[in-house]
This record gives C-alpha cells, sequence and structure tokens, in this order.
C-alpha cells in the first residue's frame, strides 16, 4: 500500500521555482533516501509533505486520504478533523533537534501523545521508557536537553517522534549538526528501524549510509527528480549530473 | 502628632500603596500579552492601532495619563466624579500604562523564539493554543524575566504618582504628614519603606529568574 503520494508538486519562493513538478511515493516498509547538492529542493519536498510549507500546485495523499488535491492548478488543503487525523500519519526528525529545552528528556517523548493523543499516560510512561532503552539513553530520561550531547539529543528526537506511533518517518538531514563520530550513533539507530521495516523518507548528505539502508534513493538537482532507483543503479549511472555529483564522495 | 500615630497613618498608605502595585500588575500582565498579540497582528488595522497605542503610552507622561483618566469623564462628558473612582482611575491608568511596556517585552521575547521550535511542535500535531501556552510562552518568560524585573522595581516606585490625584497612598500621606509636622521624619520612613519593597521585589525576581535556571 502505498503510504505517501506526492503528484506534480510545485514550490515557488519569490518567484524562484524550488519544486518543478516532482512526484513521489513511498509504500509501506519501504527506506527512501533522498540526496543532491544544497539547494535542489529536497529539504523543501520534505516540508510540503510534512505540511510544514504549502505546496503551489499538487496532490498530497496518505495512505490514499487526501491531504491536499490540485484543483485548476492550484493546491487545495484539506481542513480541520480530516487534516489532523492525516497529520497523525507521520513524524518528523529535524535537522537541529528542535526538542522542548524546558522539559526534561522523558517529558519531551511524553507530552505530545498525553497532551495530544490523549493516550493513558502510565502506558505512554511505559513505552518512553522502553523507547529509551532502545536508544541507549535510560539513564538519561530526567535530563534536560541542554545536558544532552548532539547525539544524544537527536536520538531523544527520534524517540519523541517515535512515541506518536507514526506509519511514516521523515528526516531532514538527522547528522547534519552533529560531528562525524556522533553521525554513527544515528546512522545505527535508523539502521535498526529500517530492521523493524520502519517506513521512512531520509535527507541526507551520507552516501555510505543511504547506499546501506535504502531500499529506493532519489537524486535531485535544481528542484527536478533527476533519477530515482536503487542504491545499486544510482551508484553505476551513466547518467552524467549524477556520475558528478556522486563523485564528490567517497563511497566504500 | 506622636511618633507612633504618624507610623500607623503611613501603615495605612503603605497598604494602599501595596494595592495599587498589585492590581496593576495582576491587570497589566495579560493586558500587556492581548497587546502584544494586536502589535504582532497579521490584520494591518490592529497592528497600526496597538502601534499608536504603545507610542501614546510610552510617549507622554504617566501622572498626565492619570489626571486624564481621573478628570477626562468630568471634562469630556460631564459625568460626576464619585470619589470611589479615585482608586480606580489609579488602577487603570497604571495597569494601560504598563501594559504598553509589558507589550514590548513580551514581543521581544516571543519575536526571540526559534522557529524550529512552533514547527516541531505542529507536527507533533498541538493546536495553536496548546503551542503557545506550553512549549512558546513558559520559554518567552524565563528569556524575559530580567526585563520585567526592571519594569515592576519601576511600579513600585511609579506607585507615588497617584499623589498627583491626591490618592492616599504611602506618598500622599507622607508628604502632607511632613507638611503638617515641619518633620522629615515621614519623608525618611517612606524612603526605607520603598527601598525595603524593591529589595524584597528583586530578591522574589532573582530567586524565579534562578529556578528557572534549570535549562538553557
Amino acid at each position: 500500500m502505498k503510504l505517501l503520494e506526492m503528484n506534480h508538486v510545485k514550490k515557488s519562493f519569490d518567484g524562484n521555482e524550488v519544486l518543478k513538478d516532482i512526484s513521489l511515493s513511498v509504500e509501506e516498509g519501504e527506506v527512501v533516501s533522498i540526496i543532491g547538492p544544497s539547494g535542489s529542493g529536497k529539504s523543501t519536498l520534505l516540508r510540503c509533505a510534512t505540511l510544514l510549507e504549502t505546496m503551489d500546485d499538487g496532490d498530497l495523499y496518505y495512505s490514499g486520504d487526501a491531504a491536499a488535491k490540485s484543483v485548476e492548478q492550484h493546491a487545495v488543503y484539506e481542513t480541520g478533523d480530516k487534516l489532523r487525523h492525516i497529520e497523525r500519519q507521520f513524524g518528523l526528525v529535524f535537522q537541529n533537534f528542535n526538542l522542548f529545552p524546558h522539559f526534561s528528556v522523558i517529558k519531551n517523548i511524553m507530552d505530545a501523545p498525553v497532551r495530544v493523543q490523549k493516550r493513558d499516560k502510565d502506558e505512554v510512561r511505559k513505552e518512553a521508557v522502553e523507547l529509551l532503552r532502545k536508544m541507549g539513553l535510560s539513564d538519561r530520561a530526567d535530563y534536560y536537553p541542554c545536558q544532552l550531547s548532539g547525539g544524544q539529543k537527536q536520538r531523544v528526537s527520534i524517540a519523541r517522534a517515535l512515541a506518536m506511533n507514526p506509519k511514516i518517518l521523515f528526516f531532514d538531514e538527522p547528522t547534519s549538526a552533529l560531528d562525524p563520530e556522533l553521525t554513527g550513533e544515528i546512522l545505527k539507530v535508523i539502521t535498526e528501524l529500517a530492521k523493524e521495516k520502519m517506513t521512512m523518507v531520509i535527507v541526507t548528505h551520507e552516501m555510505n549510509f543511504a547506499k546501506d539502508v535504502s531500499d529506493r534513493m532519489i537524486f535531485m538537482d535544481k528542484g527536478v527528480i533527476v533519477e530515482e532507483t536503487t542504491p545499486k543503479e544510482l551508484f553505476s549511472s551513466t547518467n552524467q549530473r549524477t556520475r558528478e555529483f556522486l563523485g564528490k564522495y567517497h563511497i566504500e | 502628632m506622636s511618633l507612633q500615630i504618624m507610623m500607623q497613618q503611613l501603615a495605612g498608605g503603605m497598604g494602599t500603596t501595596i494595592l495599587i502595585f498589585v492590581l496593576t500588575l495582576l491587570f497589566s500582565l495579560p493586558l500587556g500579552l492581548l497587546i502584544a498579540f494586536g502589535r504582532m497582528s497579521k490584520n494591518i488595522v490592529i497592528r497600526t492601532l496597538t502601534k499608536i497605542y504603545i507610542s501614546l503610552m510610552r510617549g507622554t507622561p504617566l501622572m498626565l495619563q492619570l489626571l486624564v483618566v481621573y478628570f477626562g469623564p468630568y471634562y469630556i462628558f460631564g459625568v460626576n466624579i464619585s470619589s470611589a473612582y479615585r482608586a480606580y482611575a489609579v488602577i487603570i491608568a497604571f495597569s494601560i500604562n504598563y501594559a504598553a511596556y509589558f507589550a514590548e517585552i513580551y514581543r521581544g521575547g516571543i519575536e526571540s523564539m526559534p522557529k524550529g521550535q512552533y514547527e516541531a511542535a505542529k507536527v507533533l500535531g498541538y493546536t495553536k493554543a496548546q503551542t503557545f501556552f506550553i512549549i512558546i510562552l513558559p520559554q518567552v518568560i524565563k528569556r524575559i524575566l530580567p526585563s520585567v524585573t526592571n519594569e515592576v522595581i519601576t511600579l513600585v516606585k511609579d506607585t507615588s504618582l497617584a499623589f498627583s490625584i491626591a490618592y492616599a497612598e504611602m506618598f500622599t500621606i507622607a508628604k502632607s504628614i511632613a507638611a503638617s509636622q515641619k518633620s522629615m521624619i515621614p519623608f525618611v520612613a517612606a524612603a526605607v519603606f520603598y527601598y525595603v519593597f524593591n529589595f524584597l521585589v528583586a530578591a522574589l525576581m532573582e530567586y524565579w529568574e534562578k529556578k528557572l535556571n534549570y535549562y538553557h
């Protein structure tokens, strides 16, 4: 089943066309990586998918439910409860974590499930403790974000997203704010999630990681999808632009 | 007049001063937040009106504003002013004046919040009201506390301006006793009172700031 479907997405900022007719769909259990140079539109695509930006034109579906549909070349968004229902289906992990600094680690994870999803507090706590254990942060439950390293913060933010039980999880350059040593611990967590068949869309500059973890890779440049294929085929692509971009990375 | 009677009369004034102080904060702090929203509104009419309001409140003397609020109803509308209105006039004038200052402090704090906090809250499904009151406002309070402390300390001393409409707070009483008894003692007592009051206010605010230092 298609968890995410985006058709003919267009988005401009002040006349600058950032997304030029992009279509993307993600099947349940699939891991899709989006790579490309800065300014290629990959983060904007993710922000459109997570409703942080509104598309100028295009359709956006989650599990077949429309969040937005193209009507006379304009994206018309659902409103109210229907949109809220759709918002519950995805989670997003930010480059800069965006943890709530005034909440402890455990509260960062528990607050939205309890307050927004109105779930039972004890049940949520059990789940949060289990998520922290999985992230190797059991002893950090009562710490505040400012007391954690970047890698720990990012793991908390992944736990916070997972606590909402999303069907699909987006990552917007999850390791770009981290040094190489801390990058590894985040990639390990994402790899674990991939093994558990979590559906994920990952914008990243970590080529080796993307190659290993993805079922499908998308190479974007200047607001269009240049290539969309398996990691193996992408890395042996004959497309000149793809080769030029990948040539800048050391691929193992 | 014995020293004891003098002090008794001053003590009554102190109670009134504290009451002006507490009520002004009680009304101006929430009102300031409302005005800050107006100041940041997308609606240009609301935004411009609040901008003019803040500009007037900050650009004219508080004592003048107090006189306008007190005498305005009679001079402009010919309404007879009851004696109870004197107290209301003080609270109204102080509240709308301080709300303007607090509004700008709130605005500075709210606008300094990183966009990522709103985005994280949105993705997690918080409503706009939840986002503001649970995620944003607590962090804003921590950021603006030093500026608020400044205003609150100024307010303690500004309560003495109520003497301009002869409202019987601490300073008005001290002034009248000093004049009738030809004595400096009431002024000294008033100075000690304001100083101790502000000392306590500053200590309390510092304690609160420290309590919020558990994160940054």
